[in-house]
This record gives structure tokens, sequence and C-alpha cells, in this order.
């Protein structure tokens, strides 16, 4: 049957055809929707970790245990997962093992653009790449089959085009899998020296195996046509080419790692200028170069940053592209924005109000950089924002820590925020940490997570409490604060900022797009109150805007959070349920 | 060359431009073509400007539309229309739902909102329809309905039977919401034709 798939749900239809049994991944933009789309076939476990390297280790877990596995995480989540990824190369595998890395070009949703080809060169391990849906499906399939021929794990990576974009699939059935047998072999599976150098040996060798695969693969295809223009691309790059200079002759690469050589050089001698066209870093190009492929064109043309597109290829192949009409006048940018009702308003009103640095972390609440809120001073990676204050205050003295604050979401404290917590109760640090939990990972679109109490299948399980996690880790002062009052908010920072001891307050409100959280009535100025002093936009809330001079609440926006009505002095914001009455 | 055209669905974070392009494409691919729709998830969704390419044809490459190659915008908000107005086709249509929402820099005042966006864009030469699409999804009983009058103000421009429209709604719309959507779709057709 021929459907429209997001590449996200077409790679866990791939999944489910190739009877894979064992998903575990963090949820990460662009990669998300796999295992989301994974968890809704019944033959398949799926769960969310609380980190990228349980995922991976999860996955490693059960292809050891002989069945068909995949983890799913975004480019930076390859980071955190990088430790078990370069020794898995080494062990290699049981059942097939395969990892979902989606890269961000352009950095839609993410902190780097970071090109995660890297790390297939570096952990020597296959990596394959996906064009489109369709590809999606069969690619993951195709994986399978090669990490149990060649025992190895293997990459799988996409890019946001390719992850969100739908296009037609053809689905097939699944092909259950037996458990392969599991036998003891620590010379394959016990990673230490004596093992390891073993391994290293096999690792070598089957690199030297896929790079003869690579020549023959069906992933890897020349399509030839004029020979006069040659291009060398792959993933959603081939999907430029192929609409900017549909004459020109295309090596299209699936398997890109590692690189046909033969390939490479046959395709080089059938055209007469050859190009390269990748996003981010020359990898493809650095390889022909290094072969002694003169490449006419590559990253000089198509730079190092983002994405392209079709016109970019096209202009810089000096084809004709269409001019656009201009608006003629500045149009103020739409920068994304916390929702209207968002309990993280609250707090970043009140940081900002004391002026205290904040350390900042990966989530929504990264959006409280944004004016007017402007509260947040750094953020970098999950988890930096407890272990980077506390280097923060270490640097600069005790007087420091009565000035700055740590801000982490739920999801991003049990992912990897504990250690820096425990990092400071561990070295006599004295910061201040706020767990904003709003009992969801809400960026990337409303996962569970170790604290909500349900499973990705939404079973009931054990929640781990914030509160006992921070005392056992020798915090003595923990409290938990609503955070829309904000009175008891701000009180609450300033006590534990002047503290002599490290201390968590846990901003605790549920996110206002979870479903059971009831929107009320939405909220109304009293034209005759107001004295457009303009103090209910000092919390940056999209509901409120004053088109006509006078404030005016969006009523198909407000939640009835009342957050602005603390913040007027005159009365003047009423419910609507009130007014009517 | 394939004959291939796309359709740029852009407004604001929250406004439901996920469901139109939904629609769009299963009424597009009920019709035999290639179709390719592209969306970003994430940190653009809270309430940021927000796209959505929709192409089809007899084969779809590039999933995203580029600067001068959309034949039709459709544009959930005054000022996004303005903001994506470069994407637009020489000769292609521009339909813009006439609602205003503030951006940032609007709500804190560092930027004013333009005004007379639509008679700046008609006197540009642009195949403009602008209608009030909030009251016309109020009218059929949901200001949420935006997005499925938007979709009727489409379909009236391209040239698919009725049905494959009413069919893609059953699809992508909650049973408990098919009648509201229905009217709201019924009433986005009807306006396009009386302009």
């Amino acid at each position: 049957m021929k459907q429209l798939m997001l590449g996200n749900q077409a790679a866990a239809r791939g999944l489910y055809e190739a009877g894979c049994r064992v998903v575990s991944s963090y949820p990460g933009t662009p990669s998300t929707e796999i295992t989301e789309a994974a968890s809704t076939y019944e033959e398949i476990y799926a769960e969310w970790a609380p980190n990228e390297k349980v995922a991976c280790e999860v996955a490693l877990g059960a292809s050891i245990g002989g069945a068909r596995s995949f983890c799913g995480m975004k480019h930076v989540g390859l980071n955190v997962a990088a430790d078990p990824l370069f020794t898995a190369s080494y062990t290699g595998v049981g059942g097939g093992m395969i990892i979902g890395v989606a890269d961000d070009q352009g950095m839609h949703s993410s902190q780097n653009e970071q090109d995660s080809r890297h790390y297939a060169i570096a952990a020597k391990l296959p990596m394959v790449e996906p064009a489109d849906s369709q590809e999606c499906l069969d690619f993951v399939k195709y994986a399978y089959d090669l990490s149990e021929e060649y025992d190895t794990p293997v990459l799988f990576r996409t890019c946001t085009r390719v992850a969100h974009s739908q296009s037609i699939v053809e689905t097939g059935e699944r092909q259950e899998r037996e458990l392969v047998p599991y036998q003891k072999n620590p010379q394959k599976y016990v990673m230490m020296p004596a093992n390891a150098i073993g391994r290293h040996v096999v690792v070598e060798e089957r690199m030297a195996r896929l790079a003869q695969l690579a020549e023959t693969t069906p992933l890897n295809r020349i399509e030839m046509n004029d020979p006069k223009v040659g291009i060398i691309t792959a993933g959603i790059c081939y999907q430029y080419v192929k609409e900017a200079v549909p004459q020109a002759s295309v090596l299209k690469l699936g398997l890109i790692n590692p690189l046909p050589v033969g390939l490479i050089r046959q395709f080089a001698q059938q055209v007469e200028t050859l190009y390269v066209v990748e996003e981010l870093d020359p990898v493809i190009e650095t390889f022909c170069r290094a072969n002694g492929v003169a490449v006419t064109g590559g990253k000089e043309l198509f730079g190092l940053l983002g994405e392209l597109s079709q016109r970019k290829v096209a202009e810089k192949l000096g084809q004709p592209v269409p001019q656009g009409l201009q608006f003629g006048e500045p149009v103020p940018v739409r920068p994304p924005v916390l929702c209207p009702g968002c309990p993280h308003r609250g707090l970043f009103y009140t940081l900002h109000k004391l002026g205290v640095m904040v350390s900042g972390d990966i989530g929504c609440y990264t959006l409280g950089a944004l004016a007017p809120l402007s509260a947040l001073d750094t953020t970098v990676c999950m988890g930096a924002s407890i272990s980077g204050l506390h280097g923060f205050n270490i640097a600069r003295g005790p007087e420091s820590a009565k000035k700055s604050v740590a801000v982490i979401g739920d999801s991003t404290f049990m992912h990897s925020g504990i250690t820096g917590l425990i990092d400071i109760t561990y070295n006599r640090g004295l910061s201040t940490v706020i767990v904003l939990d709003n009992s969801i990972t809400g960026m990337t679109g409303h996962q569970q997570n170790p604290t909500t109490g349900l499973t990705l299948k939404n079973q009931p399980t054990p929640q781990v409490s914030i509160e006992k996690v921070c005392e056992a880790a020798g915090v003595k002062r923990v409290r938990v604060v609503d955070p829309n009052d904000l009175k008891a908010m701000e009180q609450a920072v300033r006590e534990e900022l002047a503290a002599e001891e490290p201390s968590v307050i846990i901003a605790r409100r549920p996110c206002a797009l979870l479903k059971y959280v009831k929107a009320k009535p939405s909220l109304v100025i009293d034209p005759d109150k107001c004295k457009n002093c303009r103090a209910c936009m000092k919390i940056g809330c999209p509901a409120i805007s004053s088109f006509s001079g006078r404030m005016a609440i969006d009523e198909t926006l407000c939640v009835g959070c009342d957050l602005c009505k603390s913040m007027c002095a005159f009365g003047a914001i009423k419910s609507s349920a009130e007014v009517e009455q | 060359m394939p004959q291939v055209k796309s359709v740029m669905i852009v407004g604001v974070g929250g406004q439901g431009t996920l469901l139109a392009s939904k629609i769009l494409g299963n009424v597009l691919l009920s019709q035999g073509y290639d179709v390719k729709v592209s969306e970003v998830h994430g940190m653009s969704q809270r309430g940021g400007s927000v796209v959505t390419y929709v192409k089809f044809g007899d084969k779809v490459y590039s999933p995203i539309v580029e600067v001068g190659e959309a034949d039709a915008i459709l544009s959930f908000e005054s000022l996004e229309a303005a903001r994506w107005l470069p994407y637009l086709k020489q000769g292609g249509k521009l339909i813009v739902n006439t609602q205003q929402i503030a951006p940032m820099p609007v709500v804190t005042g560092a930027m004013a909102y333009p005004q007379g966006i639509m008679e700046k864009l008609g006197e540009k030469g642009v195949d403009l329809l602008a209608l009030d699409a909030l009251a016309l999804a109020e009218e059929a009983g949901s200001p949420k309905a935006v997005n499925v009058v938007l979709m009727g103000v489409l379909s009236a421009l391209l040239d698919i039977p009725e049905q494959a429209w009413q069919q893609a709604l059953e699809q992508c719309v909650p049973p408990k919401f098919l009648e509201l959507n229905k009217k709201a779709f019924a009433l986005g057709r009807s306006a396009q034709q009386s302009h």
C-alpha cells in the first residue's frame, strides 16, 4: 500500500518489517518520531532511556542478546553515546544493531550543526544515508542485513529535510527474526586490553571488506546523463542536484562510509567536470582529493555552513535562478516564544528582575534567553547548566554563588544533570540549581521521562522523585515552588541564593499544553482601569499585544494562567468569566 | 522536464499549518501524484514563523520550495505573507488570512507591525486573495478551523474533485470535529468563488 510517510515514520516501518525487537532512544529533534512510530507496533519493545549513552548500551545489550535492535538520537546525542559507540565497533553484534542519528543542518532546533559522518569514520563503522522516505524504510532493512553479515553496528544518518519530509512509501510485511542464540564469548564481548587488541584487527579487516562492498552495493549508483557535468552526492543533496541540474550525471552514494574509491574513479573518468555536493564538511570531497581524484568544485563553491537547496546548487553551477518579489520594508522577525500559560515564564521574569547570572540548558526554557525575559546567560549542551555554574562559581569565588543559578528541565536533569549536581555537593560547592519540572519532555513534543510515571507506551511505572534524588546527592536544602506564584518564587530564589550551601529549587507546574491541564477562561483588560503602563508586557506573553495603542489580550491564545494579572497594579486584568457575571 | 507544482503554507506556530499540509498531501496522493511535504518541528513550532512546503507532480525531487518557486502561498497571517513574498513565483497566487498576530519584537515595542500590508501587496501586482478566515472559522464554530477554511479556499484553485477533499478531511480530522470542519471547508471554498 502506498502512503505518505515522514522519513522518521518510514524508518520505523523499516524497523518493524525487518523484525526489530528492541528500541531504546532519547528524544531529540529531528529524530524523535522514529521511536514514537516504532512504539506503535506491538511487536517492538520501545522505551525512552534517560540519555543516549544508556539507549545505545541497551540496544547493544539487546543485540548481544540476539535481537535486532535500534537506538535513535539527534546528532548531538551521538556525542553522549560516543563511548559505547566506539567500543561496540570492536565487539560487533549478535542480532543486527542500528544507531540512528539525525543531523540538523541549518540548526532548525539545535545548538550546533556538527556533521555526524565523522563519527562513522572515527569509530570505523559503516554508515548509510537515505534521500527520501522510501529509502529510509529500505535502508533500515539493508542495514540490518549488513550488520549481521559483517558483524558490526551500522549508523543510519538522516537530516531534518529527510526526517521531517513526507514522501510516498510502499510498505511490506514484517519478517519475524528468531533470536540469535547467545553463547558466552569473552574474546568478542569483554573489551579488556588483551581481547580488544585482537578485536581491533577484526575491525580493520571488516573495514577493508566493507570498502569492497561499497564498490558493488546497490546503495551506490551511477546515473549517467550528459558527461559534461558529473556530481557526486548523497542523501538530501541528491534531491537538490536532480532538481537543479537534471541533465547532469550523478554518482549517488547511499553507503557513505566507507566510500568506494573504485566507483568514484570510474565515475570521474566518465565525466568532464566533477563536482561534489554535500552539506557541512567536505567528507566526500576530501576522500576524492586524498585518492588523487580531481574535483572541479566542492566546498569552495558550496560552503561549510547550513543547508543547501536546489537554488543554491543551481546558482553555484551557473544555472539561472528566479528572482522573488521584495516586500520593500522591514518585516519584524517572529522568533519562537514560550507558549501562553508556560510555567517557565514566571520563573524567568523573577530571575530577570533579580538580575542574577543564569546558567541555562537545553529545552523549551532556552527560549527564556529571548527578549523581554532575556534571562539566560549561557546554553551549551544537555546538563551543562549545573556543572557549568559550578565552574563559574569556583572561578569567581563564594560571592558569585549568591548571584547565580542554574536552570534545567526535568528530563534534562534526568539525562545528565544529576552528575553535575553530585559534583557540586561532593566538591563543597555552594551553587543554587533550579529544576523546571513541567512534568514532561516539552521541546521535542511531549515525551514521557523517568519523572512522569509513564513509559513511552503509556504504561504506569514508578516515578523518579527529583526531591529524593537531590537529597540523596547530598543537597540539604530542597524546596518545591509554583513558578506562577511570583512572590513565593522570588522569596525562594532570594533565600536559596543567600544560603551558604548548595540548594535546589524545584519549580513545579505542568506544561500548559498537556492535555490534562485545562485552560481557564481567557483574561480580558478593563479599558477603564488600564493605565497603559505596559507592566503586563514584561512577561513576554504572546497573547498580550497593543495593536491599537491599547493593551489587549487575544482570547484565542490566552489560557487564563493569571500571570499578567499579578503584574497589574491597577486591577485592570480580569477573567472573562468574571466580566460576564 | 516534468511539471512540478509548489505550494507553501506559512503561518505562526500553533495555527494548525501541519494539519493543513496533511490534508493537502493526502488529497494529492489520492490523485496519483508524486508528493512531498516538508515540515519543521521542534523549536520553531513554539509561536515562531512556520513554513510547510507541499510539492506535487510526475516526479518530485527536492522537498523544499525556494525563492521565486511557489505557485501558491497560503498565508495564515498577514505579516507572514509579507515575509514569504519573495518565494512566490512570477504570476503565482497569494492567499492571505488577514488576521494579525503580533510577533515578539512588536509586543515588546522594538518594531512596529507594518501597516496596510494587503494594499502594498496589491500594488506590487501580486495575484492576491485576502480574506478574514478567522471570521469564517468562527462562523463554522471554532476559531481553530482557520486551517480548514484556507484549505477550502485553496481547493477552489486546484483542479481536483471536491470528493477527494472530503475524503481527506475524513481521514485527517477526528470524527467529533468533522462536521465543524466540513462547514469550515465549505465556507472557504465558496469565499474563493465569490471574489
